[in-house]
């Protein structure tokens, strides 16, 4: 078992050094233009592009530029924000939590309403029960994240008037974007364990649960929904994964600072190096989140070969 | 099989295909779905044809109107009629959904078949270029590329063809990781078949069904993809109308002029949604223990 979990954590870390040098390559080779140029705006003088250049190390070679930025990188420096004129890291540190909250707290109300959905139609499967869950899911499965968050103000705040439109102050803010993320969120979750579940109440042991004259109840909680799980807690995981980065959208229309916006605002800026902190770090924590579940699974599905 | 010969005994198809195929056109809701899917992307290629209204031309007297007998969409702040743009603006979100992911089927089936079909280092190398793919957000990856490459319709679909990579080479490898071992695959070799031909001519074959399925869900994930991007304000420059884009303008008049942000919206959930009651239905009609 340690030596599986050895290696995954051996896989990730690879990884993520190459996400940082695609990242850097992106940024210092790729890009149309001097940065220098762009950071510095359409007005500046070319004395001051060169000074840019130079407090960057824009004006070394590329090879030695990498190496800078890798140390600096290790060292949890990854540059100043050419916007806030602050650490990279500390913006984002400000914006992170907002993102993790949306993000677990949706993840959590989503996985929760799902399995219900999804245990419930698979136990009442070929019932007008299941066909209404199967037009729900796929109906929650197809809502653009973009247009339900406008329909969920048009209702809830231009409407009736009980929650906010924008902002992060309170709680209230907070209900509207877990709403958006959840309801996709449930979907996905309901269709997994639907089918996840079918499959398994068709499987011998739950056939001999039944016919040791187990009560229902037992032998869905106790033998089908443990097994059922697994392939749940994975697509769980990749949701947190996503999210951690991919809550764009919800954040933007809802106007929570978090880093899918921050991202965003950075890339519409031209402010490389938060592009870069931004990037790096939500593909590192999507990567992270991935390890975890892998060693999760290895501990909950004991059939994973550790070789 | 003793199933598909007593069908052929009462001179009914055997083919899998049409087995399929005879699956699929049993699943009402799908036909329902596939007939509406149909019908809208003919209103959308006759545009010009099914509506009376230019979708550029401003009409100051007739702007900001809720839906009526003229305009069932009603217009926008500057006059123009919502159900045209609807109409065509549905042909950027449908060429940026279907052109996207054949693209990314094009390049992803050769290296999902080659990863699959030859393993060790081929497979090693082009799958962790995948996970490395997959390890960007997705959507900001779409973003930060279009905002490098130029924001135009073009980058839009190879940017969401990109990150569609991961997903279709995967499942294009682990289904040639399984057929690979197939006893006819082996009959094939030991009749002197070449890998080119083996992995045309014996193993694709096998992945098309499934890939048929995850194309369909796909193109209605770039399709939202699409509509994202332009909902950030990349992609396609007004005036031209795209539905994500209608629905950004429309944001700002939520709360006097409803109907700009609806009905877009409204439009692209209805084909999301219909695509991927096709794709499901297709699926159920590919897997073998799903009865008709």
């Amino acid at each position: 078992m340690s030596q599986y979990i050895l290696r995954r954590i051996a896989i990730a870390f690879p990884l993520i050094l190459a996400v940082t040098t695609v990242v850097f390559v992106m940024l210092r080779v790729a890009l149309p233009g001097d940065p220098a140029q762009v950071m510095a705006g359409d007005r500046a003088s070319p004395e001051q592009i060169e000074l840019i250049r130079r407090k960057l190390g824009f004006d070394r070679p590329v090879l030695e530029q990498y190496f800078i930025f890798l140390r600096n990188f290790a060292g949890g420096d990854l540059g100043r924000s050419v916007k806030f004129r602050e650490p990279v890291l500390g913006v984002i540190a400000k914006a992170f939590p907002f993102t993790v909250t949306l993000t677990f707290l949706s993840v959590a109300v989503g996985t929760t309403i799902g399995l219900v959905i999804g245990i419930i139609t698979a136990v009442y499967q070929r019932t007008w029960v299941d066909n209404i869950g199967i037009v729900l899911t796929v109906f929650f499965f197809s809502i653009p994240t973009f247009w339900l968050g406008l329909m969920l103000i048009l209702i809830f705040s231009v409407g009736l008037r009980v929650l906010p439109v924008q902002g992060a102050g309170s709680w209230r803010h907070f209900v509207l974007p877990v709403a958006t993320l959840a309801v996709g969120q449930s979907a996905l979750i309901a269709r997994l364990t639907r089918s996840s579940m079918i499959e398994v109440l068709s499987a011998d042991y739950v056939r001999t649960a039944r016919a040791k004259g187990l009560a229902h109840r037992q032998v869905l909680l106790r033998h089908a929904l443990r097994n059922t799980l697994i392939p749940v807690i994975t697509v769980v995981g990749l949701s947190v994964g996503g999210l951690l980065g991919g809550a764009v959208i919800t954040e933007s229309i809802f106007g929570l600072p978090g880093v899918g916006r921050l991202a965003i605002d950075a890339i519409s800026n031209r402010d490389y190096p938060m592009i870069q902190g931004a990037v790096i770090l939500v593909a590192a924590s999507f990567v992270f989140v991935n390890l975890i579940v892998d060693i999760i699974y290895a501990f909950v599905d004991p059939r994973i070969r550790y070789a | 099989m003793p199933e598909a010969k007593l069908t052929a005994e009462r001179g009914r198809p055997t083919g899998l295909y049409q087995l399929v195929l005879l699956k699929f056109v049993s699943n009402r809701v799908a036909l329902f779905g596939l007939c509406c899917l149909l019908l809208m992307l003919l209103a959308i290629m006759f545009a010009p044809q099914a509506t009376p209204y230019d979708p550029l031309q401003k009409n100051t007297p007739e702007r900001n109107q809720p839906p009526s007998r003229e305009h069932p969409f009603g217009t926008d702040k500057l006059g123009r009629d919502i159900l045209s743009r609807v109409l065509y603006g549905g042909r950027v979100s449908l060429q940026v959904g279907f052109l996207s992911v054949g693209l990314a089927v094009i390049v992803s089936a050769p290296l999902g078949l080659i990863a699959g079909f030859f393993g060790g280092l081929a497979d090693n190398s082009i799958m962790r270029v995948m996970d490395l793919i997959l390890a960007f957000p997705g959507l900001i990856l779409a973003i930060w590329l279009v905002s490098l490459l130029g924001s135009n319709i073009n980058n839009v679909i190879i940017a969401i063809a990109f990150f569609s990579l991961p997903t279709f080479s995967r499942l294009i490898r682990g289904i040639t990781l399984s057929i690979r071992e197939m006893e006819y695959v082996m009959a094939a070799r030991g009749m002197g078949a070449g890998s080119l031909r083996i992995m045309f001519f014996h193993i694709l074959p096998g992945v098309l069904g499934p890939l048929i399925v995850l194309t369909t869900l796909g193109v209605s994930g770039a399709i939202v993809a699409g509509a994202s991007l332009s909902f950030l304000g990349l992609g396609v420059r007004p005036p031209t109308p795209e539905w994500g884009a209608m629905l950004a303008d429309g944001r700002n008049y939520l709360r006097t002029q409803w109907w700009i942000a609806v009905f877009p919206g409204m439009t692209i959930t209805l084909v999301v949604l219909i695509l991927n009651i096709i794709g499901d239905a297709l699926r159920d009609a590919l897997d073998p223990n799903v009865r008709a």
